[in-house]
């Protein structure tokens, strides 16, 4: 279980942009949702060690991870998810896959994995993780490398970002079934409803700090309404 | 031949063996071992130091292999081989030097490759160069690669140069007839204080030629790589050049990519990118597992696969 403890983040000497968090995730399916610029890449940043909390602690089933660096997360069970995955020039998507399951794979293997994201996985096994992937080609092999990991801690942030809408669509099965499969602990930045919807938890951040946190009866209304008051507003 | 020998062997050509088909092996100056074949013939230069390639019209799916390797330290020589590929071969040349010096003397293998290549014909051409030992003494080689194209043949050449080699010259020249299509791929690292210069020049002389060079390298260390590569349309014809390189370190790298139409149907293209590595690209690895050093050796080798 991974635990947050007065986590802040100041940046130019003042500006916070995480104030006090404090959360434990103890649940499978965990979304943290709330407006742009609220914090939340930043908190999902922190929990992987991309970025050092001003002031805070971060516990992974009770043991401080705080000072650990990417890489030691990494390798204690924390798996992150890239908004805007990566290119790389030479490496392929099984060589990908095979260092992110952490042992050699075969080509078999490393298909089964991007079937379970819904990639036709001869086509891709063997291309490069270039430009030449679309959008949501590169999102699923980003989501392939989480689900080759198996770590107890998923981590995504906005899978839906920069994707269409068709692949979005079939980008909520790849999350149903992640729901449905995974041991462990799926936490997931998304402002979409249909995201929200299969969470068993939402987490709204807003101005840095925690503004909400419940199931998604609780939780889904006030963000419905907010979202139709902010629209009002604009409209007058 | 020796253990060290047979390591560079290896190394420059993969042969574990003797290879299969035609060969010429070059151990410290003089041929070692070769052998030809019914349609390929290897004939030793009488006025110079070098061989001649001799490849029938027709011959189809066979290969040759010409590695040379250096492990006298102090040795220093200058071959020449020509190739001459009839029409419509398809065949595969694979070529590479290797030398261990572990004195203290300089250990030197310039060469010139001309390939005279016929009409209709396929050439695959391989050619590795790789340095080691620790002794004072330094590695030095200077490959001159001079290729001529007749009409609608087929060139790639796949050049790697990984390790090892202290200071490096290499010259690529290129002319191509109608229908003619060249392509190059260059892999190239370099470190320590080594230097490497990489020069190509193509001329597309005949209607509908094409060529396409590529060059990926990794300069580490306090090493200089300098690139350039100038692409001449003289015809309805097509020329891309690529020059992307890693900088690490202290190194230093220069890219000096050049085009010349001289025909209002010439399409010339060049691209040219330094850069170190990403840090999101560590970050990426490094929430795989990976500390960051094995990532950066991921990355690189990546690059240069």
């Amino acid at each position: 279980m991974l635990e947050l403890k007065n986590i802040s983040y100041v940046v130019d000497g003042n500006k916070e942009i995480l104030k006090d968090i404090n959360l434990s995730f103890d649940d499978k399916f965990v979304a943290i949702t709330g407006p742009n610029g609220s914090g939340k890449s930043t908190l999902a940043k922190i929990i992987a060690g991309i970025i050092q909390p001003t002031s805070g602690q971060i516990l992974l089933d009770g043991e401080d991870i705080t000072n650990l660096n990417i890489t030691e997360r990494a390798k204690k069970g924390i798996s992150y998810a890239f908004q805007q995955p990566v290119h790389f020039k030479g490496l392929k998507v099984k060589d990908l896959i095979s260092v992110a399951s952490g042992k050699t794979m075969t080509v078999k293997e490393i298909c089964d994995v991007l079937s379970e994201v819904g990639l036709c996985a001869r086509d891709y096994v063997n291309r490069e993780l270039n430009g030449s992937l679309s959008g949501g080609e590169l999102k699923r092999i980003e989501i392939a490398m989480i689900r080759a990991r198996a770590t107890k801690l998923s981590v995504f942030d906005e899978p839906e970002a920069g994707i269409d809408l068709w692949s979005f669509n079939s980008l909520i099965h790849v999350f149903e079934e992640l729901h449905e499969k995974t041991d462990g602990t799926i936490l997931i930045i998304s402002h979409q409803e249909r995201i929200l919807e299969i969470a068993d938890k939402i987490i709204v951040i807003n101005d840095g700090h925690v503004e909400k946190e419940g199931d998604g009866s609780d939780v889904i209304p006030g963000l419905i309404y907010k979202a139709a008051a902010c629209h009002k507003v604009s409209q007058n | 031949m020796d253990l060290i020998q047979k390591e560079l062997l290896e190394q420059v050509a993969d042969l574990h063996e003797v290879p299969a088909g035609a060969y010429n092996i070059r151990t410290n100056g003089s041929a070692a071992a070769r052998n030809t074949t019914a349609n390929i013939d290897i004939v030793s230069k009488e006025d110079k130091d070098g061989i001649d390639i001799i490849i029938k019209p027709g011959t189809k799916k066979e290969s040759v292999h010409i590695p040379v390797v250096l492990s006298q330290s102090g040795m220093t020589e200058m071959v020449y081989n020509d190739f001459f590929i009839g029409d419509d071969c398809d065949v595969t040349i694979i070529a590479g030097c290797g030398i261990h010096n572990s004195g203290d003397d300089l250990s030197k293998h310039d060469g010139l490759h001309s390939f005279y290549v016929g009409k209709n014909s396929k050439v695959r051409y391989v050619e590795k160069h790789y340095g080691s030992g620790d002794g004072k003494g330094g590695r030095v080689m200077n490959p001159e690669t001079a290729i001529h194209l007749d009409e609608n043949a087929y060139f790639y050449m796949d050049t790697v140069q990984i390790r090892g080699i202290d200071s490096t010259n290499r010259i690529t020249t290129a002319d191509l007839k109608e229908g003619a299509k060249l392509e190059i791929s260059e892999k190239l690292m370099t470190h320590g204080e080594q230097k490497a210069t990489t020069v190509f020049s193509v001329d597309l002389n005949g209607a509908g030629s094409s060529a396409n060079v590529i060059s990926r390298s990794v300069a580490r260390g306090e090493s200089v790589q300098d690139f350039r590569a100038k692409i001449s349309g003289n015809a309805a014809c097509a020329g891309h050049s690529e020059c992307d390189a890693i900088i690490m370190d202290q190194a230093r790298v220069s890219a000096t990519p050049e085009l010349e139409a001289n025909d209002i149907d010439a399409e010339l293209i060049h691209e040219a990118a330094i850069g170190k590595i990403a840090g999101e690209q560590l970050i990426k690895l490094m929430t795989l597992g990976l500390t960051e050093a094995e990532a950066e050796e991921m990355i690189i080798s990546g690059f240069l696969k």
